[in-house]
């Protein structure tokens, strides 16, 4: 049974101090609602990600079935950073199975019910906690950093390839009115930077970030039965995981969780693996820290191994070049409140086929495909979903 | 922060309640009165040995009896042979840096820690280590030859730490 996405909610993402959990996520919801044309009642299932712990509201889908009366079976869904899209994959797998006709996803995080340091403290949590964590204090800029180290030593590249990321972020975040930063900036303003885990400074590092997001998820008995025009399918998921210890790993220039997944994904679309960007009109990645871009261009294989970072300077991932990247601004400029990431990334993919994106950040759709490319822990947990105007 | 606790304490005996407004949107929170301290029993009784090791100066870990997989972090089963019957081995203390990062920004549990490197290196025994690295972080790069040593941390405890192997 197909699967169909057919209608999203975004709220604007930054400090939401102007709102609790439940006010959150019903911004979110109530637009899905809308975008859908459905009620309450038609839904069968929901599904909320959140990851939690640096908000006071730990059981959001009883807080969401008394606060926007919902009735139905529920589930909350946590993988780390891929909260959201593993949120989405529980929406997915109970339609395709039969199971459900309409699930509601919600993706919602108030990291900023908490300070800066607890959340940096809880984060470093998401590896190894004994062996990582409890020793030798890794952050989660500090994890994806040892794999930037490892990137530069091999391949050449430098904390200036890593900035030219964030400057392409932020020049699309600047065109998106739901980013947490509106700002474009310079190549001297991300190097000027301070060094937060080195190589990274404070641009080449995702915000801490409060947001919700929601999509409407539909069988193709239902979109047919309801007669609905606008929808984007689902057309495959990849999932991968990886170990707890990065010292378990072969490499540390590649997520091999996520390279896994996208294998996964362009197999079961039908999409060339040699040179997927050619079936594909843009892609969301999974820039919690810039150097990540540039390894998910390999793993996702939009360039050769060793190349991604020519694709950056050669601005091969702005609109116009190979595969545009994060048009929406990514996790670098629109924010990443972890358990609403995956779901803003479908939301994205659903605005950008169906040509609704912002003037200076809509992507040419000709192929109609659309992928994304989420990420929990570093490399813990990868999902890479297709979607796509048609269905297979 | 300091201003904030004082204009909470403030509001409770002016306003009534533990309020306070914020200082980017303006909006009133209610700042939490209940606080919530974490600290695990993580259990190491079947890895105890590692530890015995490294109150002698050794790295140990454990390596099945039946297939041969060296495993570090040292584990108690083993998962190819569905058996617990692990033998205890020394490894090497040397091998050669892979990658390194130095955490400027630490979790407030590290506070007591001036910036610190953070290393993984391959021993020549085959499996790698996640460790803090000793000395100046610029003068190192993947590919160095480091050796495992055990010393005192500033906490006062014991723990393996990786050390550039000179020339």
């Amino acid at each position: 049974m197909a699967v169909a996405i057919i209608g999203v909610g975004h709220t604007k993402f930054g400090n939401r101090r102007d709102v609790n959990v439940p006010e959150l996520a019903w911004e979110a919801m109530k637009q899905a609602f809308d975008s859908a044309n459905v009620e309450q009642k038609d839904v069968d299932f929901f599904v909320v990600g959140t990851a939690g712990l640096w908000s006071s509201e730990a059981a959001v889908p009883p807080l969401m079935a008394e606060y926007a009366k919902l009735g139905v079976g529920s589930m909350r869904v946590e993988a780390a950073c891929a909260t959201g899209s593993a949120a989405i994959r529980v929406g997915y797998t109970a339609i395709e199975s039969g199971e459900a006709d309409v699930v509601l996803v919600l993706g919602v995080e108030k990291m900023q019910e908490s300070t800066n340091p607890t959340v940096i403290e809880i984060i470093g949590r998401f590896g190894s906690y004994f062996w990582e964590f409890e020793n030798f204090g890794l952050t989660f800029p500090a994890y994806y950093a040892l794999h930037a180290t490892a990137y530069m030593a091999k391949y050449g590249a430098t904390e200036e390839d890593f900035a030219r990321v964030a400057v392409k972020n932020h020049y699309y975040g600047a065109k998106n009115p739901n980013a947490q930063f509106q700002k474009e900036i310079t190549l001297e303003t991300a190097l000027n930077s301070p060094y937060i885990a080195w190589p990274f400074k404070l641009y080449d590092c995702s915000p801490i970030t409060d947001g919700a997001a929601a999509v409407v998820l539909a069988s193709e008995e239902k979109v047919k039965e309801w007669g609905i025009e606008e929808k984007v399918w689902i057309l495959s998921q990849g999932v991968g995981t990886g170990t707890a210890n990065l010292s378990k790993r072969e490499s540390f220039t590649s997520l091999k969780s996520a390279a896994f997944a996208a294998e996964l994904a362009y197999k079961k679309a039908g999409i060339d693996i040699d040179a997927p960007y050619k079936q594909l009109d843009g892609a969301n990645v999974h820039d919690c820290f810039t150097a990540a871009e540039i390894i998910a261009y390999e793993d996702l294989r939009f360039a050769k191994r060793g190349e991604g970072v020519e694709l950056i300077r050669n601005e091969q991932t702005y609109i116009g070049g190979r595969i545009p990247v994060n048009l929406d601004g990514g996790l670098k400029a629109k924010g990443h409140p972890i358990g609403a990431t995956g779901v803003s990334q479908a939301v994205e993919a659903y605005k950008q086929l169906l040509s609704k994106a912002e003037a200076g950040r809509q992507a040419e759709i000709k192929n109609g495909r659309w992928l994304t490319h989420n990420v929990g822990g570093t490399g813990h947990y990868s999902y890479v979903t297709i979607y796509s105007l048609e269905k297979r | 922060m300091e201003e904030f606790k004082k204009a909470v304490e403030r509001n409770i005996a002016e306003y009534g309640f533990p309020v306070a407004l914020d200082e980017k949107t303006g909006a009133m929170q209610w700042v939490d009165m209940r606080k919530l301290e974490l600290s695990y029993l993580i259990c190491i009784d079947n890895i105890a040995p590692f530890f015995e090791g490294m109150r002698e100066g050794k790295l140990l870990t454990t390596k099945c009896k039946k297939c041969g997989e060296l495993f570090f972090p040292p584990q108690k089963d083993c998962p190819n042979c569905r058996v617990s019957e692990m033998e205890w081995v020394e490894l090497k203390k040397e091998g050669v840096l892979e990658t390194l990062t130095v955490v400027f920004v630490r979790p407030p549990s590290f506070a007591m820690h001036d910036p610190y490197t953070v290393a993984i290196a391959k021993l020549d025994d085959g499996v790698k280590i996640t460790a803090w690295l000793r000395g100046d972080p610029r003068k190192v790069k993947p590919g160095q030859r480091v050796r495992v040593e055990i010393s005192r941390r500033k906490e006062g405890y014991l723990m393996y730490e990786l050390v550039p192997i000179e020339g």
